[in-house]
């Protein structure tokens, strides 16, 4: 058996390496694609001769590219972030947190709401039968249909801020949690159960002992969906309250008066956060569960 | 598990019922026996509840209780339709709270149940719940701009019908079918590739996770300046939503089948497609179904999303939207329950489609 081209550096950075190489390209072409229309139109009326080179330049320097170019969101990034200090509404960062607070808010929510839904449900045979397809059917209704309503009520109740917003996110979080704890918590090994019954073990002490070691690995990979699904929640949710803060009032604004690099900036910095968000998981996986018994990967 | 546990004395708090004013009149509170229609469902939920002891087999206790559950939830419904006022009634609600846990009986005595009869869980609980929100927003009377009830939404519905059905045409018919089969196909068919061409499947995954962690509301914006207002921008997004779930579940699919009959396979001298059609695929179902199943409620909510970012005049979005800024909620909520009942529905169909091909799955080696 030779090495696996996947354990040398090569083989397991190469690919993803050429993958993104390949992807800039694209975006390159995309761009020129895209903006080539108007920025030969700009041309033709500045009057002056001109060529492929002076096309090109110009279809990748646009005030307000239909496309951007890599660099001038990495640019649009490097300014918002270090032109302004952080507690600036015009600094990206300071969006960033406002987003990923509600992001977590309403996950540590989902986590709690959707671990217990599946004790419930793995515990209490009348809720299996019962609830799980009204949990299922829960997920078909748009949640975005229902955002502006829960700020609504929410906000006749007295409560503004970060609690809608987080609760659109629990929404969207806790399901995953749910069917894969459901999963997991049944995932224990039969003959190990039936020792438990020897030992004459209560259903308490089952499920402590052998139910929620043996649901980890499942509970970590719908953690990481969760994790990604709660930023969704969280931006989505910061769409109807006209919010003044966060990455979702940044995709509007930017969506309103057309500032596309702002669009891009806002899409890679909530990109980044779920990346770090799900890298954070990641890791608290592999502190939990001990390594053989096979997480997610 | 034994047959059956015995009762909790929980419902018995509608013993309570009596004591406390059940409706108000003019000022006046109003007792049980002011009542006839109440003290009638009262006698009955507690007739129900006394009466459990003398009936044989599980099936007809939960048919006598229902019929006290029932009870229980007609008597605030008669009570209104009388005109009174029940928000400050505790009697009432004490009855109809008693009812609420003698169904969570009726619903363990029907959890054992096969056949037809294992649907009954579910629509008893689905009934009581639409039940409740019906009673409790017209008892308490909550305005119609927080939570319009379930009659409200019926007759909006029905006045709307024809509006509703452009709206499901134009977003479902158009936008959804076409961007959820181009995007679970085009996942599928790149899943495959990078099956045959393993670095490139090396190079997808890490982009398969950035992807699947952008927001689609995200790209909604960009996709609606791209493709101009109609069906073609919302699909451009369900792709993008679909494609990547679809080509990591068929994957994850793709590498489950067992080592030991990938071998046989290869003893017998079936070459890459063969074992691919005979023996991966069909073993790659239950994952190809998971990814179809996240699929469909993804492309529904992509669709609505997309069409709040710019649509023509029609669409489930573009009626929420707009009908939010009138104040219309029954209309929205409506919309809702069109979008809710249709994404059920196609989750459904997937379910039992995937019950019909995986139980399929073992048996296809007889042939």
């Amino acid at each position: 058996m030779t090495t696996d081209p996947a354990d040398t550096l090569a083989g397991r950075y190469g690919p993803v390496a050429a993958m993104a190489l390949a992807v800039l390209v694209l975006w390159y072409g995309g761009a020129l694609w895209l903006n080539g229309p108007q920025a030969a139109e700009a041309l033709t009326r500045s009057g002056t001769g001109w060529g492929t080179a002076d096309l090109i330049r110009q279809a990748f320097a646009m005030k307000r590219p239909v496309l951007p170019t890599p660099d001038q969101v990495a640019v649009d990034l490097w300014n918002s972030l270090t032109g302004h200090p952080v507690t600036s509404i015009r600094n990206l960062l300071y969006h960033t947190a406002v987003t990923a607070g509600s992001a977590l808010t309403g996950f540590a929510m989902g986590v709690v709401l959707g671990v217990a839904l599946a004790a419930g449900i793995v515990q209490v045979r009348t809720l299996e039968s019962s609830l799980l397809p009204w949990i299922i059917a829960s997920q078909t209704i748009p949640i975005l249909a229902i955002a502006p309503m829960i700020v609504v009520i929410l906000g006749n109740m007295g409560f503004t801020g970060l609690l809608p917003k987080a609760v659109i996110s629990m929404y969207l979080c806790f399901f995953p949690i749910t069917v894969g704890m459901v999963k997991g918590l049944r995932s224990a090994d039969p003959l190990a159960l039936d020792l438990m019954r020897t030992y004459s073990a209560t259903t308490r002490q089952t499920f402590r002992l052998l139910r929620l070691p043996a649901a980890l690995p499942f509970l970590f990979a719908s953690l990481k969906i969760a994790v990604a699904a709660s930023v969704v929640g969280a931006i989505v949710g910061e769409l109807p309250t006209g919010g003044q803060a966060g990455l979702g009032a940044r995709l509007l604004s930017g969506s309103y008066y057309g500032q596309t690099v702002q669009i891009w900036s806002a899409l890679v910095m909530s990109a980044v956060l779920s990346v770090a968000l799900v890298a954070a998981v990641g890791a608290a996986e592999r502190l939990f569960v001990r390594a053989g018994r096979g997480g997610a990967r | 598990m034994s047959r059956t546990t015995p009762m909790s004395p929980a419902p018995l708090v509608m013993l309570v019922a009596p004591l406390l004013p059940i409706a108000w009149q003019g000022g006046a509170p109003v007792y049980l026996p002011q009542s006839p229609a109440a003290l009638a469902c009262f006698a009955v939920s507690l007739g129900a509840l006394l009466l459990r002891g003398t009936v044989r087999g599980s099936l007809a206790e939960a048919v006598l209780l229902l019929a006290g559950v029932v009870a229980a939830f007609a008597a605030p419904v008669l009570l209104i339709g009388q005109g009174l006022a029940l928000a400050q009634a505790p009697g009432v609600w004490v009855h109809l709270a008693g009812g609420v846990l003698l169904l969570w009986r009726v619903l363990a005595l029907v959890a054992p149940l096969d056949g037809a009869g294992r649907l009954a869980g579910p629509a008893l609980f689905g009934l009581a719940l639409v039940a409740l929100w019906e009673i409790l927003t017209r008892g308490f009377e909550v305005p119609a701009v927080l939570l319009p009830p379930p009659s409200a939404i019926l007759a909006a519905l029905a006045a709307n019908a024809a509006d509703l059905w452009d709206d499901f045409r134009q977003t479902v018919l158009k936008s959804v079918l076409r961007g959820y089969l181009i995007g679970c196909g085009a996942g599928f068919a790149v899943a495959i590739l990078a099956d045959r061409v393993p670095a490139l499947a090396r190079g997808l995954l890490p982009l398969g996770n950035l992807a699947s962690a952008i927001p689609v509301v995200g790209i909604a914006p960009i996709m609606v300046m791209w493709f101009g207002f109609d069906w073609q921008s919302k699909a451009a997004v369900i792709v993008v939503m679909t494609f990547f779930p679809m080509l990591i579940n068929t994957l994850a699919g793709l590498s489950s089948a067992e080592r030991i009959q990938l071998d046989l396979m290869r003893s017998y001298g079936a070459g890459y497609w063969r074992t691919l059609v005979l023996l991966r695929l069909p073993s790659a179902l239950p994952f190809l179904f998971n990814g179809l199943k996240i699929n469909s409620t993804l492309a529904l909510i992509g669709a609505i999303v997309a069409e709040f970012f710019g649509t023509p005049v029609v669409g489930m979005g573009f009626r929420i939207s707009t009908q939010v800024a009138r104040m219309n909620l029954d209309v929205v909520w409506a919309s809702i329950a069109v979008a809710a009942l249709t994404g059920s529905l196609l989750y459904g169909a997937l379910a039992l489609a995937e019950r019909r091909a995986t139980s399929w799955h073992p048996s296809f080696r007889k042939r």
